[in-house]
């Protein structure tokens, strides 16, 4: 039986590189053996994309892009499509929880300082990635073709129109009509279901070959590689993959699908904030609903977005809004040039990057929790100082992180 | 400076089974996970509305004439056989590949030389069984191109397949087997009902 | 001329919007769901399709899903089915878009995810809470939703309610006193009006009571294998050092 199977693998190997490939990125990978909590995510993202796929692709089985029948095909597949109901939550929750774990995957990279050399391209690459999954929310948000859906591209896509001299021709080269209609619902959908998932398998794949080049950074931010075992070759602090990860990843996975199945069958509306209730209204395009906001994941760019109110250095307020938003996320494109440290992870690094993280993390939270809420002055007020915070945290960074009082970093991880 | 793992090559029976365990738990989550997926392909509510049994009014039906209708979007033929039409079943036997209807193309109540509950009033699905065509219904007795021995019936246009009134099938052409008749029932005298057997799923 | 009424019903159901999102609005009573209560959605269907359809569809609903709250498909037909339509039909309304729109103003909208967007609470407040008033073209209004172009149509059941505004400092308090008494008392109708806000509820999700149960039994199993995986990491982890 095991002389069989060898010599499957042995004909396949003389025609594909299969068991290279699994020892290079598997079974001889040696990761650093001191991940923790934080090192879950990467694999996360990835069962989620995996999550995301296969039901999305099942899901164009039965909706229909037409603005007239999407709204209707939806419920159709909620409730005769045979578990489409099943389907169509594991979507929607999926889409959600992609940001989720994108996000802490992100925070760890900013934690540990993943971005750093030699992993600034690793990093360039995850911010692709990041923008994909952002136009992807954005166009599959746009699908249900209820009143968010269609309010809320229409604010968006009101945005291209602020830029200046090109702006409403774009809109309109953007939309195919003069407003938003069937037409670029039917292109987003393409968009949607073939052009971003392409783009994204193709990041996805690059990231992690990328990152098999540099090796995984770690919560001690110190480089594995330069301390190998002069007999084996093998990075004294590391271990393969697989087993030892694959079997840790496992657990992370298993305690996942808990939380994403508790949501999935006990709460798939989280609370209006993963399917928003006024999402459940067919579009109308002539009534906006009294009380607009985005999904919870756009919110803190949403309210960079309105925060500023006033038009300065020649150019307007709305324009100035969307250089915002749209910096707020390019912002961390820049990061591994941004930061001067002599040290990589926040175990080393000085009291100051800790404050700065720190004020970070919770600018991102408060803008996120204002970007739900009407505007009132205060609000817009407290968004307002906290979007200086969110930038200064990037453009201070380089005076802070580089007068700050680190601690020597060790040779070797630490248990 | 050692490494900091020492994997055995042989896996200890303890390995060993929480290996296997895991496995099998995953197996049987991975089918679980399909299960959905595949059902979700299967007719929708939808579908099975749209498929639902149909009522038809006969009462209209001249002898001699064919009335088709829609079930689960295939045709279905309702023919109101003539008393020559009738005679002619018997006379083509001999040609037939399975004159009996042993082979279960009908629901039992219509296993019999006309294929039918009622013998003048036939119903079939107009679907040939070689390959799904359509045949024509071909009344005419003895046409140039069907042969004298025509005494009407169906022909597929598609390959050439031969059908008699009863739906049956003749001998050395490319279907194998008789039309089918689909399941129904006479709510009264004058009202068939397609697709059900019971009165009481209208 | 048509049109410039509607735009104009369309800007007056906006502004009121505003009213009401303005306001510190009225507190919401809370609905009394219970989705695994066959005998009230029963009694909540048969109120939805003699009271409701008339003017509202469900029309991403069909008859024959009420199986799931215990109807075999003969009393589909005999105590939900007027219209003569089949049992998998989906339940569009008798009334035609246009007539709604002649005669109310705007399409009365359709009811199937309604409670998914409005939520139950919503739902209960407001169909007990209607009160007499000239001043609007069908003679009701509502309290939690102003200028309602829906009138009163369980107004011989309930009653008839009369707006009551005690000023104070704090500002206008408005509640609502039973001027004429219907055919049922006020427990009654908020029960009456509880099954079919029930219904409703139902009617969003019908696939909810499935949900719960198959999500039970995928947890139970989660349980199971992250007891196993957990095992097989320990297992591994012993030969790191």
């Amino acid at each position: 039986m095991s002389n069989l199977f060898n010599s499957m693998i042995g004909w396949i190997d003389k025609r594909f590189p299969l068991t290279s490939n699994w020892k290079a990125h598997l079974s001889e990978y040696y990761a650093p053996k001191n991940f923790n909590f934080w090192y879950f995510f990467g694999s996360l993202a990835l069962l989620v994309l995996v999550n995301q796929l296969l039901t999305g692709i099942f899901l164009t089985m039965n909706y229909k892009p037409d603005a007239s029948q999407a709204f209707a095909s939806v419920e159709y597949i909620m409730r005769d499509v045979d578990y489409g109901w099943l389907i169509r939550y594991m979507h929607s929750t999926g889409a959600s929880m992609f940001f989720v774990v994108v996000y802490l995957h992100m925070f760890r990279g900013m934690m540990y300082g993943s971005y750093r050399k030699p992993r600034e391209l690793l990093w360039l690459v995850g911010m692709c990635i990041f923008f994909v999954l952002m136009s992807l929310a954005f166009t599959g948000y746009i699908l249900p073709w209820g009143q968010m859906s269609y309010w809320g591209a229409q604010v968006i896509v009101s945005m291209f129109g602020a830029i200046p001299s090109v702006g409403e021709i774009l809109q309109q080269w953007l939309l195919g009509d003069f407003t938003l209609s069937d037409a670029a619902l039917n292109r987003f959908f393409a968009y949607h279901v073939v052009t971003l998932p392409l783009i994204l398998l193709v990041l996805v794949f690059v990231h992690i070959l990328a990152l098999h080049e540099t090796g995984s950074n770690n919560p001690d931010g110190i480089e594995i590689k330069e301390n190998k075992n002069p007999s084996t070759g093998i990075p004294v602090d590391g271990i393969p993959f697989h087993p030892y990860y694959t079997v840790k990843d496992i657990v992370g996975v298993v305690v996942f699908l808990m939380v994403f199945c508790g949501i999935i069958f006990f709460a798939p509306e989280m609370g209006g904030y993963f399917l928003e209730y006024n999402n459940f209204i067919p579009a109308n395009t002539l009534q906006t609903p009294d009380h607009i906001a985005p999904v919870w994941y756009f919110t803190p760019y949403y309210s960079m977005l309105r925060a500023v109110t006033v038009n300065f250095l020649g150019i307007d307020a709305k324009l100035w809004g969307v250089i915002l938003m749209a910096g707020s996320v390019v912002i961390f494109c820049f990061l591994p040039w941004l930061d001067r440290s002599p040290v990589k992870s926040i175990r080393y690094k000085g009291p100051l990057f800790k404050i700065a993280l720190t004020l970070f993390v919770i600018s991102f939270f408060v803008l996120g929790w204002l970007g739900t809420k009407s505007p009132t002055p205060l609000y817009t007020l407290l968004a307002q100082i906290f979007t200086v915070i969110y930038f200064a945290f990037f453009i201070l960074m380089p005076w802070y992180s580089k007068i700050d009082k680190t601690k020597p970093e060790p040779k070797r991880l630490k248990e | 400076m050692a490494d900091s793992f020492s994997i055995d090559d042989e896996m200890s029976g303890r390995r060993k089974f929480l290996v296997a365990a895991t496995s099998v738990a995953g197996g049987i989550a991975g089918v679980a996970i399909a299960t959905p997926f595949l059902l979700s392909m299967m007719p929708s509510e939808r579908a099975k509305a749209a498929g639902a049994p149909v009522e038809v009014d006969i009462s209209k039906l001249e002898p001699g004439m064919l009335l088709m209708v829609e079930w689960r979007g295939r045709v279905v033929w309702v023919l109101n056989r003539t008393p020559d039409m009738l005679a002619s079943l018997e006379k083509v036997e001999g040609d037939l590949a399975d004159p009996t209807s042993e082979k279960k193309q009908q629901p039992d109540y219509a296993k019999n030389r006309t294929r039918s509950i009622k013998p003048e009033i036939f119903v079939t699905e107009g679907v040939c069984t070689h390959l799904g065509c359509s045949p024509v219904f071909r009344k005419d007795v003895a046409p140039a191109d069907l042969g004298p021995d025509w005494l009407g019936g169906f022909f597929c246009p598609c390959h050439g397949s031969k059908f008699d009134l009863a739906g049956r099938v003749y001998k050395h052409v490319p279907a194998p087997t008789n039309l089918v008749v689909p399941p129904h029932v006479y709510l009264s005298d004058n009202r068939l009902l397609i697709g059900s057997e019971s009165e009481g799923s209208a | 001329m048509k049109k410039i009424t509607i735009a104009l019903l369309i800007l007056l159901s906006t502004a009121s919007f505003s009213v009401i999102a303005s306001e510190p609005g009225m507190p919401l009573d809370r609905a009394p769901v219970d989705i695994t209560d066959d005998a009230s959605l029963k009694r909540g269907a048969e109120t939805f399709v003699n009271y409701c359809l008339t003017c509202h569809g469900a029309s991403y609903m069909r008859y024959n899903r009420h199986r799931d709250i215990g109807y075999t498909n003969e009393e589909i037909l005999e105590k939900l089915v007027f219209t003569g339509q089949k049992v998998g039909d989906l339940m569009q309304s008798a009334m035609r878009k246009k007539e709604g729109e002649e005669w109310f103003g705007v399409v009365p909208p359709d009811l199937s995810v309604i409670a998914r967007s409005r939520g139950a609470d919503w739902l209960y407040t407001y169909l007990r809470a209607f009160y007499r008033d000239d001043a609007t073209g069908t003679g009701w209004n509502n309290l939690v939703f102003d200028r309602a172009a829906m009138p009163h149509v369980l107004y011989e059941l309930q009653g008839n309610q009369k707006l009551v505004v005690k000023t104070s400092e704090k500002g206008d308090q408005k509640s609502l006193v039973l001027d004429q008494p219907g055919q049922l008392t006020k427990a009654d109708y908020d029960k009456f009006v509880g099954d079919l806000v029930n219904y409703l509820v139902y009617l969003g999700e019908p696939h909810a009571n499935e949900r719960k149960k198959l999500g039970i039994e995928v947890m139970i199993f989660l349980f199971g294998f992250l007891g196993l995986a957990y095992l097989l990491k320990k297992e591994y982890w012993k030969d790191i050092h």
